[in-house]
């Protein structure tokens, strides 16, 4: 079973990220969604908790929430895949399970 | 109907939220459906279930007896993180007795409550089919 | 793919109603079906029909309801949650004798149950909360 964890949440106000991290098994896909966006840029003080994850875990961010806050594409931690909802939709039906970190 | 395996993951203190009475209202209903059913307790979720919960003060009902009637909705698998725990200086100790009667054992009483690591707790959930968070 | 969803919070104070319905149209778009949206806590809100937000911003309850036409959507408002909170269909309006009910079209009050059912029924289930 491999299951697709959405983290809304920005690591710097909850610790959701870091208990999806955690809890994350080899071969599950973390998306980062809403205020959750902000775990995907580079050089802050949770890159490297999110690049450890990425050993374990495929992460993607959401473009379209990415743009809203201002953050660049360019900024995002490498490996990272920028998707949209359609590639949320699509992270849904390569998952067998969907879990939500709020 | 399909059985799936379902889990309710509880990660907010009580009171402070809502959450903690409305999912706890949604796995009593969701047991008559006779899947299989399995709480986790990560994070604050852990205060949830901690003994001695006295609301008269604070002007709310204490939600928390109900936890005590899972065992006979035979809810019987509580996931508590062992982590979550000692980050906040608990221990099983600090929780409600939580049990239930297996009636294939003389209807011997057991407990509820499975203390786990984040690798055990990771292993269960990787075994989810629909998981409600709240 | 069949999808079950359930949204937690109210239109506008978060975004998971927003991303919600992004996902459902996105889902919708790729010829999925959406079983079912389930609103549970403050959720609930986003079927009431006497929202007024501002003319240059979306209008998030009516968006579900289109949608909900468009697509024959099951949106269910949680019973117990929407007694909390003031959301009424008629029945229940007049079954506690209060003078008005504000559901939004579209949406029908119903159990915790057919949040359960969802999930057995649909192939994924989503939360979108706080």
């Amino acid at each position: 079973m491999s299951t697709l964890h959405t983290v809304n949440k920005s690591p710097f106000e909850r610790d959701s990220l870091a208990l999806c991290v955690r809890l994350a098994s080899k071969g599950h896909a973390i998306l980062l969604i809403e205020d959750g966006v902000f775990g995907a840029m580079a050089g802050t003080d949770h890159s490297d908790m999110v690049k450890n994850a990425m050993e374990t875990a495929s992460v993607y961010v959401l473009g379209p929430d990415l743009a809203a806050r201002g953050m660049s594409e360019d900024r995002v931690i490498d490996g990272i895949q920028v998707v949209d909802y359609s590639g949320f939709v699509d992270l849904t039906k390569r998952h067998d399970t969907c879990q939500s970190w709020l | 109907m399909a059985t799936k395996n379902f889990m309710f993951v509880n990660r907010k203190a009580p009171y402070g939220t809502v959450y903690a009475l409305e999912s706890l209202e949604v796995v009593l209903i969701g047991a008559a459906f006779e899947q299989n059913v399995s709480l986790a307790f990560i994070g604050d979720g852990v205060y949830q279930i901690a003994k001695n919960q006295k609301t008269d003060g604070i002007g709310m009902k204490n939600f928390s007896p109900t936890y005590k009637a899972l065992g006979d909705y035979e809810v019987t698998k509580l996931y508590v993180e062992k982590e979550s725990l000692e980050a906040r200086g608990l221990t099983l100790d600090d929780l409600m007795d939580l049990t239930w009667e297996d009636e294939d054992e003389d209807y011997a009483e057991k407990p509820s409550i499975i203390l786990v690591s984040s690798t055990e707790l990771a292993a269960v959930m990787d075994e989810q089919e629909v998981v409600l968070s709240f | 793919m069949k999808y079950s969803i359930m949204v937690n919070e109210g239109p506008y104070t978060h975004q998971a109603s927003d991303t919600a319905l992004q996902f459902c149209k996105a889902a919708l778009e790729a010829d999925c079906e959406i079983f079912r949206v389930f609103f549970y806590h403050d959720g609930v809100n986003n079927g009431t029909r006497f929202t007024v937000p501002p003319q240059d911003d979306r209008n998030i309850q009516k968006e579900w309801s289109k949608l909900a036409e468009a697509h024959e959507i099951d949106l269910v408002v949680c019973i117990a949650a929407a007694q909390r909170r003031g959301i009424m269909d008629a029945a229940e309006s007049k079954r506690q004798g209060l003078s008005g009910d504000n559901i939004a079209p579209g949406f029908r009050i119903s159990g915790l149950g057919q949040l359960i059912e969802g999930g057995i029924i649909a192939d994924r289930q989503l939360v979108f909360g706080d």
